[in-house]
């Protein structure tokens, strides 16, 4: 997994394509999402301009980003929010580590925040022997099974019913065997029921922080956010240093986008607006409220006026639901936290590409993820960065990790002579000559062995274009 | 309508120039049916793309160069190609801005135009069918579909074909996978999606598949051989041209 920094993303793929229920579970569900969404933005013309309106706050965000952290932490402050920052995911964990322990805690529990599951938070608190509980109902059932999230906002996608209804079987004490959506919920339900007002620390993740206020937005659709934000007399809310928007009224526009996009919902069953703990004389409410702000490389994503763009997402997972090649995967075969469009520009620069550097190459430069980014994030431009980068030879204007980690003599050479053969009109019509002559003896080695094993070898013409234009008669001016 | 021009320039493609070099033919004569003289300059090669696409910038700039050197009196660049005329429309000025050329390769790239939208936005072209009946179906390449907009042009073209029955693919706008060197990067995915696309064609119950763009045809294409479909495949100004001729 990702912290080996081992991950064989090729043997995954083999693994993930050869699922033949994963593939189905995935074709199901990805396919109504994608209906949901459809149906939410019918609009073309309205969801445009919403997508410029959501594009235009993220990027006035990003562009004053060190100044609305300044102004976030003190409006957080003033309203009694204690802001900490984390510059690595350890940092982070340590913090929560110490404010666990400050209160002689050891039951946790957690709403769902990627955040969270970049630190490896769960696993870092198991290991200091504190229980952290998953209340989100799919985040929930993956952790039953041991697995990590499959998707940033439908973490248990790639399991089906069958699937969900045997893990609660076996996995929780005295469950009568179901099928019966409803009473698998009614059963997840009444067992975090119990496990909320145990709950020492409640953990959330933050949607959107305003920096105006000092407000922290969570957005959810089971109410187990408002229950892990509400009843332990702590909560620790941890977000990527990029979340903040300046104003208020950034947010109406953002959450439309946000809702419609990853749900297909017009608006969710909770919205959380967080700006305060509990005050004296108020019934409800945490005593504490902590903020965690992670740094985690993206400070230095930020400073690449063009890479920076990667942070405007607001992880809705609509790149995810209509990417071809996620859709074909599932998120694990990635083998980091985030998969799709969004993972393989957002994984390559905080891992470096020498790890994460496959996830680039991992997509046929499509669009289908440009089209529906509620932010218009160029991803085919940004793949294109990286690609770049991963055969860089040091006159980059860009600065990821693990640059020029591809370079190869091979593979340069036989650019160059590409180069050389597309830039002299002789020579260039020599070789699409002599492709007709022999392309049809050429042994199935190097790149036509890939591509000749699902498919025939390509027919050269006897003839090219250019010799039948001439042929013709046509002019050449 | 944009004023219809004397001449234009055809830029072939190098995938057309190796392989479908009838589909460019076709896409010339469709031109000059029209009465427009068409020129071919020789020193044309390829947009550059695949370079572009794979990591190496400097070799995309070099072959782009060749092209601009290639096509320099102001007649519209018609291509039968929508990924290519991408390439050259939409790429171009982003990767020569803030070079000594920018100006240059604005004007340039503002000259590019897809076959279909010249066909049907410029020229206005009325087609006659004279073929027997057929059922066809249409593959949308990625590229003609997001940077180009004009699989509307390629369909209203195919429409006004009166024996033609064009059966629509449940997956039309997904990528078949071929994505340039990813099909040979990624071969397990890009053989998943082509696969799928596949399955996708024979439910269709056509016995050819078009499209306008040759890479999706080479993948398309070559994939059904494999598994020895009877499904053929052809560039949209080949299928138009059998057509009309009938
Ligand atoms: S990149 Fe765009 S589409 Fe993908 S999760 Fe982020 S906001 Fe959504």
């Amino acid at each position: 997994m990702a912290e080996t920094g081992a991950v064989d993303f090729q043997s995954n793929v083999v693994r993930a394509l050869a699922d033949r229920q994963l593939r189905g579970n995935l074709k199901k569900a990805m396919g109504s999402l994608s209906l949901k969404r459809k149906a939410v933005f019918s609009d073309p013309e309205e969801f445009e301009h919403l997508r410029r309106v959501g594009n235009a706050i993220r990027r006035r965000s990003l562009s004053k980003l060190p100044v609305l952290l300044e102004q976030l932490e003190k409006n957080c402050t003033a309203n009694g929010i204690q802001v900490h920052w984390a510059e690595t995911t350890a940092d982070a964990n340590q913090i929560f580590l110490d404010i666990i322990k400050g209160h002689d805690a050891s039951r946790v529990i957690k709403g769902k925040s990627m955040v969270s599951e970049e630190m490896h938070l769960n696993h870092f608190l198991e290991d200091h022997s504190i229980e952290a509980l998953e209340t989100d109902l799919g985040e929930y059932i993956i952790q039953l099974d041991h697995e990590t999230p499959s998707h940033i906002i439908v973490p248990a996608i790639h399991k089906n019913k069958d699937q969900i209804a045997h893990l609660f079987h076996e996995k929780i004490p005295n469950t009568p065997y179901t099928e019966v959506v409803e009473e698998l919920n009614a059963i997840a339900r009444k067992t975090l029921r119990q496990k909320f007002f145990a709950g020492e620390i409640g953990v959330s993740g933050v949607n959107f922080a305003v920096a105006e206020t000092g407000t922290l937005c969570l957005v959810e659709n089971e109410g187990n956010g408002r229950m892990c934000t509400t009843v332990p007399p702590v909560h620790i809310a941890v977000m990527g240093l990029e979340k903040v928007v300046e104003h208020l009224s950034d947010v109406p526009p953002l959450l439309r986008l946000l809702t419609g996009s990853a749900t297909g919902q017009v608006i969710t069953t909770y919205f959380n607006m967080i700006t305060s703990p509990r005050k004296a004389g108020e019934k409800d409410g945490p005593k504490e409220v902590h903020l965690v702000i992670l740094d985690n490389g993206r400070s230095k994503i930020l400073a690449d006026p063009q890479l920076r763009e990667t942070l405007q997402c607001i992880r809705c997972g609509a790149c995810l639901n209509h990417c071809p090649v996620y859709t074909r995967l599932g998120g694990h075969a990635y083998g980091y936290v985030y998969p799709g469009p969004i993972g393989s520009i957002l994984t390559p620069q905080m891992e470096g590409l020498h790890k994460a550097g496959a996830m680039a190459s991992a997509s046929s430069l499509c669009g289908a993820c440009e089209e529906v980014c509620p932010v218009k994030i160029p991803f085919t431009s940004l793949l294109r960065i990286l690609r770049d980068e991963s055969y860089a030879e040091g006159d980059s204007p860009h600065d990821v990790d693990g640059h020029g980690y591809k370079r190869h003599f091979t593979e340069s050479l036989a650019w160059k002579g590409w180069a050389v053969m597309n830039t002299n009109p002789t020579l260039n019509h020599l070789s699409t000559k002599m492709l007709g002559m022999v392309g049809a003896f050429l042994p199935k080695a190097g790149p036509l062995k890939h591509w000749t094993q699902v498919r025939t070898t390509p027919k050269f013409a006897k003839q090219s274009l250019h010799a039948l234009a001439k042929a013709r008669g046509l002019d050449d001016e | 309508m944009p004023n219809r021009p004397d001449k234009v320039y055809f830029f072939g493609t190098c995938l057309i120039d190796m392989c479908y070099p009838q589909a460019g033919l076709a896409g010339i004569e469709l031109l000059e049916r029209e009465g427009i003289k068409v020129i071919f300059p020789q020193a044309q090669s390829c947009c550059g793309q695949p370079a572009h696409n794979s990591g190496f910038p400097a070799e995309a700039k070099a072959v782009a160069r060749q092209q601009l050197k290639s096509f320099k009196q102001d007649y519209p660049i018609v291509v039968p190609s929508g990924s290519c005329a991408g390439m050259l429309k939409h790429h171009y000025p982003a990767m020569f801005a803030g070079e000594p050329e920018a100006d240059e390769v604005r004007r340039f790239s503002s000259r590019v135009l897809e076959l279909s939208e010249f066909l049907v936005r410029v020229l206005d072209v009325k087609l006659r069918d004279r073929g027997q009946p057929i059922k066809v179906t249409w593959h949308s390449s990625c590229h003609a579909t997001r940077e180009m907009g004009v699989i509307g042009d390629s369909k209203a073209l195919l429409k006004q074909l009166d024996n033609v029955e064009l059966v629509e693919l449940q997956s039309e706008r997904e990528c078949c996978g071929f994505g340039g060197t990813f099909s040979i990067k990624q071969p397990a995915i890009s053989a998943a999606m082509v696969s799928d696309k596949i399955t996708d064609i024979q439910q269709t119950g056509a016995t050819r598949v078009l499209s306008g763009d040759c890479g999706c045809l080479l993948n398309i294409g070559g994939a059904l051989e494999y598994q020895k479909i009877p499904i053929t495949t052809q560039h949209i100004a080949e299928f138009i041209l059998e057509r009309i001729n009938g």
